[in-house]
């Protein structure tokens, strides 16, 4: 038998390489992606954890700033080195080796002390999407962060001592549309419904429909009937709230149901789901506080020809909320999956992406006509739409600078509540700073030689450390003890942990998508526990 | 290579620098029966043998990963081959790979990667090995993407658990399963000692049910893209054949694939359904999982650091069941998950199964398919009547299913089946057969004499 030729296209190579990923962030989020241009700082098994799993999924290219020589340590612990690489620079036998990952991937390798970088040549980091840095030292991490923090370009800061590990992210603003929340709440406006909506909902009459088509109506007409027949009973047109309103809307639901010749309840699956829904199908319509912060904040109200597209589409949206709108956001225009007949169910479904294409056609015009008054650069009408989809979920980090761990004030007691409940994470914190100190002051990581005469020497740091956020000192040494006996060891498998983690951050931050850690993230594989703190 | 001999032991090279460090020096969150010293480096470098199950996101991290925490018998088996598809996340594959054994090619990668390095590879299934294989390894650690698979091996593990005269546990017969898995940003691991902690059989509850279509919906009420994707390739491909009668439908086969798309997009135009496309198509044709580098590299670092625990006891080990989530920042939670006394795999006492006197066989095969004890797959149920085995019911070779069919109806008394009366039960997710006591009870609706 003759193979039947297929009309439609293969896909393309590329797509059939990332497709897994692909289900993740699309291929928007991949053409993001392959414009990222990622500058890591010392290759560190660390750091090259972290380009294996950007370079991998395909960032557009990668520069490599490190002037060390491979060390036997290095090649112990860093997989993109050979025995052979002994010797040479650290940054260029990596890259040639990481770079085996993904032809697609561009890569350079910069020979240059990141300190003299700063000092000859600082317009350098401009061009790069994201900084990381691992293995810093702590003058180093001071004006790195400062300059990056007024170049404006996000910085991401990793650690990985023994079992500990911590990576900080510098960000000073970083909107994401795109967040995917794991849990949505559905948009269906039950209690205001629009036009098309209502008339659709009042075309159908429940008691009058023959079975089949019974079992077949969709829960939302059913909860909607329910409410209606509640408020009659009630001769009151409240939207029922409390959860005793709600059970006597379940039990107009059950009435619903249809019996047969024995008087026993027949088994509708749509009535069954109905019944689940009411909690979140009664949920009335309002514009999250969330929402509301961002579309008044002065960002989105003084507008200028700078302001990003982000900011210019928040003021459309605030437009849009004040008049057409009336104080609501834009339809979402999607229906969550329920038992029905296709037709009543395509039916609906049109009806809810019909309103929320004219929705969010409103909201472009208003952005068309804020791009005329500004004279900026477009904004096309598919990004418009994207955003009135997911404008329940906007998401706005504001971060602080790095430089700020360093200066006493917010941050500094923040540290000090911290340390004070005890939470044993923020201990870890201090002890990877305190041995960034040490190892400024001595050239080497406490320990290093052997544990135990380093223990004063580091406790010292530790209690300096402690004085600068106004802390007691540590009632045992038992932290700082660890920490010589790890003397300065990177471990494998920590540092693989962490290189995971730091690079999705970084395909979050350059594929605005989903939501980066915000902003120290703290890791001890020893105890198997992790943390997040907001410096 | 030279001889050993003039060298430096390998264990004591500065390669080793960083973990020597962690080995040979003691702390105060140490194991309280660890004792610092140069020879455990030699016990995981030379003695201890560790198996990787599956060569795939985790294994290939796994494998990168234990060989820089000083592992060298290191063996690792996967049935698998490789797709362009893995190069994503697989990275010790390069598409002139495409169509080798993944863990023939893993091995060889990382041999000549890190020097001193004895990966072994098996290009096998799981199940083509027996216990002797896997009795000889001090650690398993699994990275597999199939659930049935994981409870096979876990069965496995436990079924070479032994007991002393007194009923307690040979410690010494006890395996370590370091177990990791994903999906798109999600993932856990943990640590199972089999006999002594929850096993996979004790928590199937954790895994997620299968989101399975209603057959009456794909055929008569389609709502999604997805409906109409079920569609033709539940019913439309039998009915017909569009490559002939023989050959059945690849989800790999990029001709079948734009088939069913064409054919699943007029369905969707014919009831003004949306959203069919290749990606779709592809997705639900193989069952597809979403699946990048980072969130493997997470889990697999997790779990290799555990293995290094258990083989260095440097550390007590997570107890027992770490989850990660890297969607939204990065969270993990890790807390004990707990033993089921009853366990199918892990314990050692008897498998009772109540039943009502009026009861068939069909509700004994239905208890073993959706019993959260067994969830079984496609089970075999045989018995012993007058020393004699006599097969009940089989659904996995179609001539005994035919012959056995009528069985399901009748009632259990009815096929020789009495209270006390022992049950043995063959599935896929178990290596072994199972041995259940049938425990009938009176039912209480019949009038008791008096
Ligand atoms: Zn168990």
């Amino acid at each position: 038998m003759a193979s039947p030729s297929p009309k439609s296209p293969e896909q393309s190579e590329k797509n059939k390489q990332y497709d897994r990923q692909l289900r993740l962030w699309g291929d928007h989020g991949q053409i993001a992606l392959e414009k990222g241009h990622i500058c890591l700082i010392n290759a560190t098994a660390l750091g090259t954890e972290i380009l294996k799993s950007i370079v991998l999924p395909g960032v557009g290219a990668i520069t490599i700033v490190d002037d060390c020589t491979v060390s036997e340590e290095d090649i112990g612990s860093n997989f993109f080195l050979e025995t052979s690489s002994k010797g040479l620079n650290r940054g260029s036998e990596t890259l040639r080796l990481i770079l085996e990952l993904n032809p697609a991937v561009q890569g350079h390798a910069v020979q240059e002390p990141t300190g003299q970088i700063l000092q000859e040549n600082p317009d350098f980091f401009k061009s790069f999407t994201v900084v990381i840095a691992t293995a810093l030292g702590e003058k180093t991490i001071k004006e790195l962060s400062q300059h990056l923090w007024d170049i404006n370009v996000t910085f991401v800061l990793g650690r990985s001592v023994g079992f500990l590990g911590s990576f900080r992210i510098q960000i000073k603003e970083h909107a994401i549309i795109e967040s995917h929340p794991d849990n949505e709440q559905p948009d269906l406006r039950l209690d205001v419904p629009f036009p098309a909506l209502s008339q659709y909902l009042d075309s159908i009459d429940i008691e009058t429909l023959d079975l089949k088509d019974h079992g077949h109506i969709p829960w939302i007409v059913i909860i909607y009937k329910a409410v209606m027949k509640w408020q009659k009973i009630q001769n009151d047109n409240r939207w029922p709230m409390s959860r005793k309103e709600k059970n006597e809307v379940r039990d107009l639901i059950r009435e619903f149901i249809r019996k047969d010749e024995n008087g026993i309840p027949i088994n509708e699956e749509n009535f069954e789901e109905a019944l689940r829904a009411v909690t979140t199908a009664l949920c009335p319509t309002f514009l999250p506080v969330k929402i509301q912060d961002l579309i008044y904040c002065s960002a989105a109200t003084n507008l200028t020809k700078e302001s990003s597209p982000f900011w210019i589409m928040c003021s459309a949206l605030r437009g849009f909320i004040e008049a057409e709108g009336k104080g609501k956001l834009p339809l979402r225009g999607v229906l969550p999956d329920m038992t029905a007949s296709t037709e009543h169910y395509v039916k609906l479904q049109n009806i809810y992406r019909a309103q929320a294409a004219f929705e969010a056609e409103a909201v472009y015009r208003k952005v068309q006509e804020i791009i005329n008054q500004l004279h900026c650069d477009c904004i096309s009408e598919a990004d418009v739409k994207l955003f009135c989809r997911h404008a329940h979920n906007l998401h706005l980090v504001r971060g602080s600078s790095i430089a700020s761990e360093y200066q006493s004030g917010p941050v500094a007691s923040y540290i000090a509540r911290h340390l004070e409940e005890p939470d044993v994470m923020m201990v870890h914190y201090i002890l990877l700073r305190a041995s960034e100190m040490f190892r400024s002051e001595h050239s080497r990581a406490p320990g290093d030689w052997e544990p135990e005469g380093d223990i004063a020497i580091l406790k010292a740091c530790v209690s300096k450390l402690l004085t600068d956020v106004s802390c007691p000192p540590f009632p045992k040494d038992d932290h700082v003890h660890e920490m010589c006996r790890y003397g300065g060891a990177e471990i494998h498998s920590v540092s693989a942990f962490l290189g995971g983690c730091i690079a999705q951050e970084a395909i979050k931050i350059i594929t605005k998508q989903y939501k980066p850690v915000n902003n120290l993230f703290v890791y001890d594989g020893a105890s198997t526990n992790t943390a997040t703190f907001t410096f | 290579m030279s001889s050993g001999e003039v060298q430096t032991a390998e264990y004591l090279q500065r390669r080793w620098l960083n973990i020597r460090k962690l080995l040979e020096r003691s702390g105060p969150f140490c194991h309280p029966d660890f004792e610092p010293s140069a020879e455990i480096l030699d016990f995981t470098m030379n003695s201890c043998k560790i198996l990787i199950v599956g060569a795939g996101g985790l294994g290939c991290e796994l494998l990168k990963d234990l060989a820089l925490m000083g592992f060298k018998k290191i063996h690792i088996i996967d049935m698998d081959t490789i797709e362009l598809s893995n190069l994503n996340r697989q990275f010790l594959f390069r598409k002139n790979d495409i169509g080798l054994s993944k863990a023939k090619c893993a091995v060889e990668f990382v041999n000549k990667r890190v020097p001193g390095c004895e990966a072994t590879a098996h290009h096998c299934a799981i199940q083509d090995m027996d216990d002797g294989f896997y009795r000889q390894f001090h650690i398993v650690v699994c990275g597999l993407d199939s659930i049935v698979a994981r409870r096979w091996l876990n069965g496995m593990l436990a079924s070479l658990l032994q007991y002393n005269d007194d009923g307690s546990l040979d410690q010494s017969s006890v395996i370590p399963l370091v177990d990791g898995g994903t999906e798109g940003f999600k993932g856990n691991a943990r640590v199972i000692l089999p006999g002594m902690s929850a096993c996979i059989e004790c928590t199937l509850d954790l895994y997620p049910p299968q989101i399975t279509f209603p057959l009456c919906t794909i055929a008569n009420t389609p709502r999604l893209p997805e409906h109409c994707i079920e569609y033709v390739k539940v019913l439309q491909w039998s009915k017909e054949n569009p490559w002939g009668n023989t050959i059945p439908l690849d989800g790999d086969d990029p001709h079948h694939v734009a088939w069913v798309l064409e054919k699943a997009q007029e369905r969707a135009m014919k009831h003004g359904i949306s959203g069919v496309t290749y990606r779709l198509t592809q997705g639900v044709l193989k069952n597809i999982i979403p699946a990048v580098a980072s969130t493997n590299a997470v889990i697999a670092a997790a779990c290799a650091t555990e293995v290094f625990k258990l083989a260095s006891s440097c550390c007590v080990n997570m107890n027992n069941y770490m989850v990660l989530n890297i969607a939204d920042g990065v969270y993990t939670y890790t807390f004990s998950a707990e033993r089921r006394a009853d366990c199918v795999a892990c314990s050692n006492s008897t498998k009772v199964m109540a039943l009502e006197s009026d009861a068939t066989l069909q509700t004994i095969y239905t208890k073993l398919c959706e019993d959260q004890l067994f969830m079984m797959k496609s089970p075999g149920i045989t018995t012993i009547i007058n020393g004699r085995n006599k097969t009940l019911y089989m659904s996995s070779i179609k001539s005994i299913e035919e012959r056995t069919r009528d069985n399901l109806k009748k009632k259990i008394t009815d096929l020789g089946l009495y209270n006390g009366a022992e049950i043995l039960v063959a599935d896929v997710t178990t290596p072994n057969t199972i041995t259940i006591k049938l425990n009938v009870i009176e039912n209480l609706d019949v009038d008791m004499p008096s």
